[in-house]
């Protein structure tokens, strides 16, 4: 066997994967694609966040507190090790309201949700004038927010290459350009590639986002993950403007302030349209009415790998045991618990997170 | 929304040949170009200009104002100062102009967006009062500015068009610091069968290098290690020639070793671009009519491929002509008549080309930087960096930026792009073309959120 | 800053007066702000976000970005614009963002 996991992506899901399995002393192949794959790990918000997750399920809200805990260890570390610092603030992140109604019915259900969690849910109601305290900059229309004291946020990019040098470093094998054709099992796992590259594995890990859907079923998944678009904007670098991050905009360590996202089902168009931007826009203004003089640099769409309830699938396959399907929406946020709590669970060791809950078989059969 | 039947974005020669030849055949055209007056960058600003300067820019200069009446026709809109942002499918145009954001639909498309120039990353090339060539002869074109002591550095025709302008403004250049070889004068020889078809151009060429000789501008061929120093701004260029080291004290360094198309909108749209080895860059993959692989996105100048002004004009008329086609206004056989003598005219106009081109080729040193120059002047990312980079199995220029950030700032990759390109295809022993280019969204140039939010429907009150 | 441009001008034309990072200037009307900028004997036009770098303008044709200021709380290309009377014009993002009081 020429390594004891193949890690079919190269994103951030599959290089958290593999750097937790390569710190266990595995040996680890990562299959990439090409330049012009759709990749989340290039196109997303870059949140490290907690609230609104698992409102009907409190293990995935459970799961994303147990990431966003171990995050800055795992960040400090990363970046001890690979020379590459990856920015993170977990100094609590914001839901902001236009309207008194959605803020209270937001509340009552992070009640519901706090009380499942036996309490271990910490979040504040800011009225406008509070808010003002915390964000100078804050717009008359928003009349609140939720402040919620476990979310923050990272620079994705930063962690993406910080985990692209340590994988090396930690000798991982990273073969770039490539499509994964084929997998197949005998003795062990047998890898095939478009062009040819064949590797031969102990254990596969399917990390390959919207990739999944069409290899997971030769590896006996279902594997019924979806596009959605979220288009992003990003601005010129700009002085301090906003301190915590929202689901609205966030000021990046650079200095410019990232706006998002739309939530668009069009399938594998990664596009930008102008009303698109021009929606994003008018909502960041009216958070941040000083936005309106900053210059747009950039914007892209970037697709969302969702299941059908948004949640994340790990599942081992019945079909080909040794074969994991691993995919989620939030890479970020759970990068964590991917390189320090997973690898226990594909190990099969006592410590194993329970990940029942994330099981595929809670889809019907399509 | 309004709709056209073309529409042209760019109002140098080939966008204006274009619209006139357009109008002429009866189609509604609007001409969005982002200069406050026609004539793009060849002419700019021609018919206030010629007047002022017109012995010192010459007769290839002043010829502009014949296109620039062209656009002066009842079926041509000609909307200056508008800044084309995004073009989407169909063809929807969003611009901005005196800060507010507008629409225009089209049933065609014509780019002509032109050339820029090819980046020359050498060390030093980001200090104040170091520029393009382009420039020193724009700011002398339309503002009657000139350099008091310029150093020019690179090769090329360009280079000694506008040292000769200098020179007949009457302040001429410092000195010219000339990359190619006469070993590169010897690789061109085989071309030199089109050059003499294209014989016009060489003998003003000649005649260009002859006023730079007479005013004894001091010039040094060969040169590499080319150091641009300074601390707040640029002040002397120190470069290597014939086994000397030289120091020039100047206070402005022009930099120039060809131009490149300017690529930005075609590729936006999908458009599918090939490297061409013989002008060293990326073309824009283009039908006998300047059609693109986007079905109604035609590309005419030297956006789709460089071949100068004249050559510009007649690609805008045949684009013209194949848009009229399409929509039913002239029939293909009355087509295929008119655009004959373009086709030849063009040809003309093209044939010294292979021979400038392997005369004058891009100065090595720029296209391979050393590690510590910055490639991408935005992010101020490094070729070094780059090449670590492609060490962490970037493959292609979008990790890369994702993993660096080249490319990501307000110049979108105009002055990055090939380079990075370039040094990712070295290090990964692949072409250009595997390598591939930035992908291209909007914005193409930067909007104010203010002005995007303006054109919110979904949420009127929310905008300014 | 130079008291003595590095460059000269052709023509003599009528002048408006402008500030630049609070010093008055005079500048031909309907000029390019850039080169009229330059010809003035400004050379630094902006500090890089980045490291603080010097920049000038470099293109002159809109491309490069390097010649930005901010004018109104905007940053905008100076080769872009064109001189007129009463112009205020700073370096990027010198002060902080002004809310709007409406």
């Amino acid at each position: 066997m020429e390594t004891d996991y193949a890690i079919i992506g190269g994103g951030v899901v599959g290089l958290s994967t593999a750097w937790g399995l390569l710190k266990r002393g595995l040996t680890v192949t990562v299959l990439d694609g090409d330049d012009g794959s759709f990749r989340a790990s290039r196109g997303n918000f870059g949140l490290v966040w907690v609230q609104s997750k698992g409102m009907n399920q409190p293990r995935y809200a459970r799961w994303s507190q147990q990431s966003a805990a171990i995050w800055a260890d795992f960040a400090a570390e990363l970046g001890d090790n690979s020379g590459q610092t990856v920015p993170l603030e977990q100094n609590g992140g914001y839901d902001f309201h236009f309207s008194e109604e959605t803020l209270q019915a937001t509340v009552e259900k992070y009640e519901a949700l706090k009380a499942e969690l036996d309490g271990d849910y910490p979040f504040e109601v800011l009225g406008h004038n509070a808010l003002r305290k915390e964000e100078p900059h804050i717009g008359s229309k928003v009349l609140g927010a939720i402040l919620h004291h476990q979310d923050g946020h990272a620079n994705p990019l930063k962690l993406l290459v910080a985990l692209a040098a340590d994988v090396r470093r930690m000798g991982g094998q990273v073969l770039t350009g490539k499509t994964v054709t084929d997998v197949t099992k005998a003795d062990g796992f047998r890898i095939t590639c478009a062009d040819g590259t064949i590797v031969s594995a102990g254990k596969v890990v399917l990390s390959a986002g919207l990739g999944a859907a069409q290899l997971g079923p030769k590896l006996g998944f279902k594997a019924p993950v979806r596009a959605q678009r979220g288009q992003v904007l990003i601005t010129e670098k700009l002085p301090k403007l906003i301190n915590r991050p929202s689901l609205i905009a966030r000021q990046v360590d650079e200095g410019g302030i990232q706006i998002g996202a739309t939530n668009e089902e069009v399938g594998l168009d990664d596009g930008v349209t102008q009303t698109g931007i021009s929606g994003l826009a008018a909502e960041a203004i009216a958070a941040y009415p000083a936005l309106a003089r900053a210059q747009l640099v950039r914007s892209w769409g970037a697709l969302r790998v969702l299941s059908p309830d948004g949640l994340p699938i790990y599942q081992q396959s019945t079909q080909m045991p040794g074969a994991y399907l691993v995919t989620c929406h939030s890479g970020i946020t759970l990068a964590a618990a991917h390189a320090r709590l997973l690898p226990d669970w594909l190990e099969g060791t006592t410590d194993a997170p329970d990940l029942e809950v994330f099981s595929e078989n809670r889809f019907p059969v399509s | 929304m309004k709709q056209r039947d073309l529409v042209v974005i760019g109002a140098g020669p080939a966008g204006m040949a274009a619209a006139a030849q357009a109008a002429e055949l009866g189609l509604s055209v609007t001409v969005l170009d982002e200069q406050h007056r026609a004539g793009g960058q060849i002419y700019r600003d021609v018919d206030r200009v010629a007047p002022l300067r017109g012995g010192i820019l010459g007769k290839d200069y002043t010829d502009g104002a014949i296109l620039t009446a062209g656009l002066r026709h009842d079926a041509i809109e000609h909307i200056s100062g508008a800044v084309v942002w995004a073009i989407e499918d169909g063809f929807d145009v969003s611009y901005t102009r005196d800060g507010r954001g507008a629409q225009i639909a089209a049933k065609q498309l014509l780019l002509a967006t032109g050339a820029l120039e090819r980046p020359m990353p050498l060390p030093g090339w980001t200090l104040p009062g170091v520029m393009t060539a382009g420039a020193g002869q724009i700011l002398l074109k339309q503002s009657g500015v000139l350099a008091r002591n310029a150093v020019l550095v690179g090769c090329g025709p360009l280079l000694y068009l506008i040292a000769a302008q200098m020179v007949r403004a009457g302040t001429s250049p410092t000195a010219l610091i000339e990359t190619q070889t006469p070993r590169n004068m010897i690789r061109a020889a085989p071309h030199i069968g089109g050059a003499l078809r294209g014989w016009p151009y060489l003998l003003k060429g000649l005649g260009l290098l002859a006023a730079i000789i007479r005013a004894r501008v001091p010039r040094f061929t060969g040169a590499t290690d080319i150091t641009i120093t300074g601390q707040e701004r640029a002040d002397a260029v120190t470069f290597t020639t014939r086994g000397r080291t030289h120091t020039i004290g100047c206070d402005t360094v022009m930099l120039h070793h060809g131009v490149v198309p300017n690529t930005q909108a075609a590729r936006s749209l999908g458009v599918t671009h090939s490297w061409s080895a013989q002008q060293d860059c990326f073309v824009p993959d283009l039908d006998d009519w300047g059609q693109g692989s986007v079905a109604g996105v035609f590309i005419a100048g030297d956006g789709g491929g460089i071949g100068g002004a004249k050559a510009a004009e007649f690609s805008g008329r045949l684009s013209a002509l194949k848009v009229a086609e399409d929509l039913g206004s002239l029939t293909r056989s009355e087509r295929d008549r008119q655009a004959a003598p373009l086709r030849s005219a063009r040809f003309r106009e093209l044939a010294a080309r292979p021979f400038l081109d392997a005369s004058y080729p891009p100065c090595a040193e720029a296209l391979a930087p050393t590690d510590s120059t910055v490639v991408c002047r935005c992010e101020e990312v490094t070729a070094g960096d780059i090449r670590a980079y492609a060490k962490l199995g970037c493959i292609g220029p979008n990790q890369a930026k994702a993993f660096g950030r080249a490319g990501m700032g307000p110049c979108q990759g105009r002055y990055c792009g090939t380079t990075v390109t370039a040094l990712l295809a070295a290090a990964n022993n692949q072409t250009p073309d595997e390598t591939g280019y930035y992908r291209i969204r909007p914005p193409l140039k930067p909007v104010t959120l203010g002005e995007l939010a303006a054109m919110d429907d979904t949420a009127p009150e929310a905008a300014e | 800053m130079k008291t003595v441009s590095p460059f000269l001008e052709l023509e003599e034309t009528p002048r408006v007066e402008v500030m630049f990072c609070g010093e008055g200037l005079r500048l031909p009307q309907g000029a390019n702000l850039a080169a009229a900028l330059l010809a003035a004997g400004v050379d630094v036009f902006r500090n890089t976000p980045v490291s603080g770098a010097p920049r000038g303008p470099f293109c002159m044709m809109g491309a490069c970005f390097d010649c930005l200021v901010e004018i109104d709380g905007t940053v905008r290309q100076a080769c872009m614009i064109e001189v007129s009377e009463g112009l205020q014009i700073t370096k990027p993002h010198q002060t902080e963002a002004k809310d709007e009081t409406a």
